[in-house]
């Protein structure tokens, strides 16, 4: 929706449709936990991502419709020295790189997160935040886009699915859907965990794997949490929602998966990394539990740009973390479309790195799925 | 009778009046029995304001008899603990009972937030898209965050004890309705290992207030044969209070049993994890409102629920009571009602036919009947006094009441199917969803299936509110949802079943709208002019009814969160003062001593100049036998090991195939077809793992063997000038001399005692150093010695940080810490080894390509920081420009070395290698300090003291 | 939670476990080029629908062995013993 848009506001293309196989807004937007942030390791990450939050922090006004960004700092835990010392070269990366991060201590951690347990196993040494990461309501942000879109002349179809592409000689000339066929000039591929069904059928291999990414919320509560806070270490993060709802996510189901639903091991090691840092929250009850399809890639960092098919563009492999990259991605996919070039924040996640051997190792920063 | 419960039956139900229970509801006493809910109990004592809404503050009073319960949602304090958010209707009494109303201020009686109602258009659903935007939602953010929630964080501690269980059955059977026994007692005679769990406290579901013949016995006098009948089998496993929350993938569902929860003096919750050949759903149906103006006021209930408040727990929940129907078996809630004694003046049915039989029922029973006609408006401030209908002729008319039974129809209970995949289907003549089928082993029976009793036709359209006040219209009585809201969002083309769940927030309460979904979701698909069944309904998703968090992670808390590695010898260094820190997933001393930096500096100063003693135990030790042990680790390390001759060891460096460094460590060959693998501690299984996979996946045909038996032997590790003179004092101690055991040298021999050992001399300090490897049992033993033989030469213990911190003055890098997922053994200046080897091994071909080979990659080198280096501290970054850095490598070790006179450290810089001797920044938490890349060893370059 | 038919020990818990990704994979010779040698190195299958996967018994045998299973349903359709070849299965 984001891309459809900035073709449509930036470079004045209004011939759009995308084509959506369920109801907008289905897949991941509207199942991830809504955590927004640009503390990223390398320098090329960052600067996509922070050039994704600044736009976060406009969008109400470029769009017309609050997406409710609330930039309540994004907090990451140390459990042991070791993680300090990567965790410091990792928020030193973040600073110079220009964006906000600090190094806290535990008597600063408690005092910001006064419910936190700071003792027992695995106990927490540190952390450092971004104060400006934070949370934003994911169905307003696809709603958002959307109705500006659609303003701008947009087509949007919903409840149809792309059944195959019309190559000819090397170059997209349409898609087939279930719907009937469409002629194109430029098609683009932004289809998350489904990225390697498409690409099959439009002839290339990706490097991507598809597994399910559990999230959940607790029943409802007055405010008690401020900040969202992530472990990599113990496999947690957790927000609380504008509703009261505690919303907690973890690793993925680790095996291959298309069905939006995870299992009870993970489920039960979410709960009880949350528990060890919250034991205060044990009488809270879950809600409610659902899953996403996150596409993953060998380094964690997204293949944005061209495909071996002329004029077909991807966007994927964002894995557990594409929701903060919506405006970002959307823009940059604009511009990729509109001038068949590359744009240049995106030029290091082309698809051909891996052929070279010149991945953009992430794991550090990507590490807890949000 | 206790002349305060003014709405209790003199008798009948199934309470222990003998069994009298007091409790408080907002600091005011009350009295109940044994047998009640808390929810029966209020309305026993004539409550009838329990609760303000979510979003409104709207008074609101009990509503059901069930989990389906949105209203009657409670604070409460019993013996054991607090219940943040307890549903009033499945809470049982217990005695000194404490409840209280949240969401209230002052009182549930008198709440300031009701200005919230009395706003209400302001507030219409997805307001807060439309508005808030200026200048940031987080001006405004404050405000609704504290009106949001329903309950506060309890500050008490939690003393409730959480555990799971784990069970195989042949049978799960979910339910204990009259579907549920029935086919639990016939598996039981089939000899099948059955599972029969039960949400209620009693066996019996709708049986227990629908009274009907079975066999010829009341229904009461059959479910208590049964039940004891089953409970007299031994295949057979009953549990009450036990709720199947989730059914998951491969027949596993959860279950949440509280049976132990409240009554008894330690509360206990039990998470079950049921592993079922076959599972059959019992799980009964869902009574659904009718919607009207105002038809949340207090005193409106489900009728199938005040029928049940009577017939169980003989209360009465109203004086007057209207029926307001559309199906039969909201006739029969009526009926009983006016059997115990309750005036019922009317009943009225949007139906225009009705059965002969029921008609003339009603008659009997001398209810006024109007059919073809509508509810339109309840009134009432805190409690309904009357209700406005409209006749078939199109006549207003009203009645006065002090309650109104609803009854839109049954819903069956299909969560658990769905969950498991299953598919439903619309059922037009039931007006409701019903399992259709699932590819899962599991069948559904009874009313869940939708086998309704005398339910009677149930017209579709009539669930249709009358088009009028339909901002007052309730759908989603927990999220305070309107019929306008659902109007709203189809205005706003949000069209789609799961849109108009997330724009109006309907259905995703607690009680995720299990009195609502079905009619938002019918009003969606008559403004799309479309069916219910082409609609369909959201997704179902564990759980069924909330779960506390506790008992999901049960005993993984505490000591217990994970698994704790303790050397052999843990007591040992504890009485020696050890601090211990987490090393790689052991418990291992950090250091010894009161104050960390002193006693680090003075274990370092003691291997440099003494003689030192250090637990290397966790070192991973694994041992590859057999014929093709050579050749495999040939293609596992980018050394050549077949080379290595018997009782030589060889430094090796492992790979992955995208040609990144993962380990290394010594390889040892025992003999001629035997080696003996090192890794790095934390790397130990994941080696092992490694291994076998590669032999087992790719490599089968190669003959070996992979034995892990890093646990099997505690190491010892003896360094320092002093070393060998220490350790040649043990009896049976092979000849340490040069000569004898060089360094890489390995020898294995039995101590006089007959304990065998192994020795090698290995040095990751830098100084003279041997490993003693014995079998982990003697650790201890051999702890005490060595530290008596190296009394006389000041032999001390050291720990890790110095061990760390002696290993940067060489230049030894750690896996793991100077390297990280992107170093290759290029970047370590190990060019030389990786060309020598002319065969194949895991990573070869990823290092040939080009950006693996590049010069200006990032290469381990060593640095000398200037001034006294302090706070400059591993992770920081090397940078050429100190106004606006920019990144070209780190610092991934540091040490203020006494031996060196300066703080040292290692680290990665882009093309480091040739840029020895070249001054750099170092930027670490917006400081700036300066050094200059040297030669990363930094201590006795020419490895003498190894040698000696 | 899956339940796996390990072929040496039987139907095991999900968490005995580890998975192994793709199945059937051919290592290529060290003679094949960049792209080549990504595309066994990065590129899967990641099949939706029925799915040739490795497993390995970890905290039981310790022994790998094939799974044919469907990743929408999580079906399982077939345990096989690692090396043998890819088993017909009936979509």
């Amino acid at each position: 929706m984001a891309t459809a848009y900035y073709l449509a506001a930036k470079h004045g293309i209004r011939k759009v449709a995308v084509i959506e196989k369920g109801w907008l807004g289905g897949g991941n937007s509207g199942r991830n936990t809504q955590v927004v942030r640009s503390n990223y390791f390398w320098p090329q990450s960052a600067d996509f991502y922070e050039y994704s939050l600044k736009l976060y922090e406009r969008l109400n006004a470029e769009l017309n419709f609050n997406v409710m960004l609330s930039q309540r700092g994004i907090l990451s835990l140390a459990h042991s020295h070791h993680e300090l010392e990567s965790q410091r070269r990792w928020a030193n990366s973040i600073q110079i790189n220009g964006i906000d991060s600090e190094v806290m201590n535990p008597q600063q951690i408690k005092k910001l997160v006064p419910s936190i347990n700071l003792q027992g196993r695995l106990p927490v040494h540190g952390g450092f935040i971004q104060k400006r990461g934070g949370i934003a309501r994911h169905d307003a942000v696809v709603w958002a886009y959307a109705r500006a879109a659609s303003n701008l002349g947009v087509d949007i179809i919903q409840e149809t699915e792309v059944t195959d592409f019309k190559i000819t000689e090397g170059r997209i000339t349409g898609v087939k859907t279930s719907q009937g066929q469409v002629s194109a000039d430029r098609v683009c591929i932004s289809v998350a965990g489904h990225t390697s069904v498409l690409a099959r059928k439009a002839g290339f291999r990706l490097p991507i794997t598809s597994m399910a990414l559990q999230a959940m919320v607790s029943e409802p509560i007055k405010p008690c949490l401020n900040t969202v806070v992530i472990s990599n270490m113990i496999h947690v993060y957790v927000s609380q929602s504008d509703r009261g709802e505690l919303v907690i996510g973890g690793a993925a189901d680790l095996y291959n998966s298309y069905a939006q639903r995870g299992g009870i091991p993970v489920l039960e090691e979410n709960m009880a990394a949350f528990l060890k840092l919250f034991p205060s929250f044990s009488r809270l009850r879950l809600n409610r539990q659902w899953a996403g399809i996150v596409d993953i890639t060998p380094d964690t960092t997204p293949i944005m740009g061209k495909t071996p098919v002329k004029n077909l563009y991807i966007n994927c492999g964002f894995g557990t973390g594409g929701y903060k990259a919506i405006p970002a991605g959307g823009d940059t996919m604009a511009y990729t479309i509109a001038k068949d070039k590359t744009h240049p924040l995106i030029q290091d996640f082309n698809l051909e790195r891996f052929a070279k051997g010149k991945l953009v190792d992430e794991s550090a920063a990507a590490g807890v799925e949000h | 009778m206790n002349s305060q419960q003014k709405f209790r039956q003199s008798q009948g139900g199934l309470i222990d009046r003998s069994r009298p229970l007091n409790f408080t509801f907002n600091n005011q006493s009350y009295q109940g029995y044994y047998g009640d809910t808390l929810a029966s109990a209020l309305l026993a004592n004539g409550v009838r304001v329990i609760s303000r809404s979510f979003k409104f503050h709207r008074p609101r009073g009990v509503f059901s008899s069930g989990v389906e319960e949105p209203n009657a949602l409670l604070k409460v304090d019993f013996g054991s603990g607090t219940i943040p958010l307890a549903s009033a209707t499945t809470l049982p009494l217990v005695d000194n009972l404490s409840a209280q109303s949240e969401n209230c201020f002052p009182s549930v009686n008198f709440d300031l937030g009701r200005f919230l109602d009395y706003t209400r258009p302001l507030w219409p659903a997805g307001f807060y898209n439309k508005t808030f935007k200026w200048p940031s939602w987080h001006t405004y953010e404050w405000a609704f965050r504290k009106t949001a929630g329903l309950t506060r964080l309890p500050d008490d501690q939690d003393q409730t004890q959480y555990r799971q269980m784990n069970r195989h059955c042949d049978l799960l059977i979910v339910g204990m309705g009259q579907a549920g026994l029935n086919a639990a007692i016939q598996a039981a005679d089939q000899g099948r290992d059955v599972l029969i769990v039960e949400k209620d406290v009693l066996p019996g579901g709708s049986l227990l207030f629908d009274e009907m013949e079975i066999d010829g016995q009341a229904s009461r006098d059959w479910i208590t044969g049964i039940f004891q009948e089953l409970t007299d089998r031994e295949n057979v496993q009953l549990l009450l209070s036990s709720t199947a929350v989730g059914y998951y993938d491969h027949n596993v569902i959860t279950v949440h049993d509280c049976s132990a929860k409240y009554r008894s003096k330690n509360a206990l919750e039990t998470f079950w994890k049921v592993r079922a050949d076959q599972v059959i759903l019992a799980t009964g149906a869902i009574e659904q409102p009718l919607i009207f103006a105002n038809n949340d006021l207090p005193g409106i209930m489900l009728a199938g629920a005040m029928r049940e408040y009577h017939q169980r727990y003989a209360v009465k929940c109203g004086t007057t009571v209207v029926g307001v129907a559309n199906n039969d078996f909201g006739w029969r809630s009526m009926f009983s009602l006016k059997e115990a004694g309750i005036k019922v003046p009317l009943i009225i049915d949007s139906r225009t036919d009705v059965d002969e039989g029921l008609s003339a029922k009603a008659d009997e029973h001398g209810i006024e009947v109007q059919l073809g006609s509508v509810p339109l408006k309840a009134k009432g401030s805190r409690c309904v006094k009357l209700l406005e209908y409209l006749t078939s002729k199109q006549d207003k008319k009203d009645v006065k009441c002090d309650a109104i039974a609803v009854s839109g129809g049954l819903n069956p209970t299909v969560h658990l199917y769905s969950q498991a995949g299953g598919k439903l289907r619309f059922d037009n003549a039931l007006a409701c969803f019903v399992p259709d089928h699932c590819r899962q082993n599991v069948s559904v029976v009874g009313a869940a299936n939708g086998e309704f009793t005398g339910l009677g036709d149930c017209n579709v359209s009539t669930r249709q509110p009358a088009p009028m006040s339909k901002n007052s219209q309730w759908v989603d009585l927990l999220h305070d949802v309107t019929v306008s809201d659902i109007e709203l969002a189809v205005q706003e083309n949000y069209v789609s079943v799961e849109h108009m769940k997330r724009y109006t927030t309907t259905g995703m309460a607690v009680d995720q709208g299990k009195t609502s979904n079905l009619n938002a979701l019918s009003l969606l698909a008559s403004s799309l002019s479309k069916s219910p069944g082409e609609v369909g309904t959201t997704t179902y998703r564990p759980n069924f009814i909330p779960v506390t968090m506790g008992a999901i992670s049960g005993n993984r808390k505490g000591e217990l969160y994970i698994p704790t590695r303790h050397l052999s010898a843990h007591n040992w260094h504890h009485d020696r003062g050890a601090v211990f820190d987490d090393y790689g997933g052991w418990r291992r001393p950090a250091y010894y001593g009161k104050e960390r930096d002193s006693s680090i500096l003075k274990e370092v100063d003691l291997v440099r100049h003494a003689v030192g003693l250090f637990d290397a135990s966790p070192l991973g030790k694994i041992e590859v036998k057999g014929p093709d042990a050579g050749k495999f680790l040939n293609r596992i390390y980018v050394n050549n090991i077949q080379s290595l001759k018997v009782g030589a060891i060889r430094y090796g460096l492992m790979l992955n195939e995208n040609g990144i460094v993962i380990d290394d460590g010594v390889c040892v060959r025992l003999e001629e077809d035997h080696y003996l693998l090192h890794t790095t501690s934390s790397n130990a299984e994941r080696i092992v793992s490694w291994l076998e996979e590669w032999h087992q996946c790719e490599w089968p045909h190669l003959n070996l063997v992979i034995c892990p038996v890093t646990t099997q032997w505690a190491v010892l590790n003896v360094a320092g000038p002093g070393s060998r003179e220490t350790l040649q004092g043990l009896e049976g101690m092979v000849d340490l001399s040069s000569m004898n055991l060089p360094h890489m040298g390995f020898q294995s021999a039995s101590f006089k005692s007959g304990l065998p050992y192994r020795i090698q001399r290995v040095s990751f300090t830098g100084e003279l150093s041997y490993e003693l490897a014995i079998p982990a049992k003697a650790a201890t033993e051999y702890f005490s010695l060595i530290m008596d033989l190296g009394e006389p030469l000041g032999i001390g213990l050291f720990g890790i940080e110095a061990l760390l911190n002696l290993r940067i003055e060489k230049g030894f890098f750690h896996v793991g810490v100077d390297t990280d997922g992107t170093t290759n053994p290029y970047d370590l200046g190990f060019e030389t080894i990786v060309q020598n080897q002319q065969d194949d091994f895991i990573g070869a071909r990823s290092l040939k390509r080009s950006a693996d080979c590049d010069q200006d990659r990032r290469q381990f080198v060593g640095l000398k920081i200037d001034g006294n280096g302090s706070g400059v501290k591993a992770g920081a970054h090397l940078v050429t420009n100190n106004k606006n850095p920019i990144s070209e490598g780190f610092l991934t070790s540091a040490w203020q070395s006494p031996i060196v006179g300066c703080t040292i450290g290692l680290g990665t810089i882009n093309g480091g290698l040739q840029r020895m001797g070249e001054k750099i920044f170092i930027y670490d938490d917006k400081k700036i300090s300066t050094a200059t890349i040297v030669d990363r060893c930094f201590y006795d370059p020419k490895g003498g003291r190894m040698h000696e | 939670m899956l339940r796996i038919d390990c072929p040496y020990c039987g139907i095991r818990d999900e968490v005995e476990f580890r998975y192994g990704g793709e199945s059937h994979l051919s290592r290529p010779q060290p003679e094949v080029d960049d792209v080549q040698w990504s595309d066994y190195l990065f590129n899967r299958k990641n099949t939706k629908g029925v799915f040739f996967e490795r497993w390995c018994h970890s905290y039981g045998c310790g022994q790998w062995f094939n799974v044919a299973r469907n990743t929408v349903t999580h079906e399982i359709l077939k345990t096989y013993v690692m090396g043998e070849p890819k088993p017909e299965i009936k979509q």
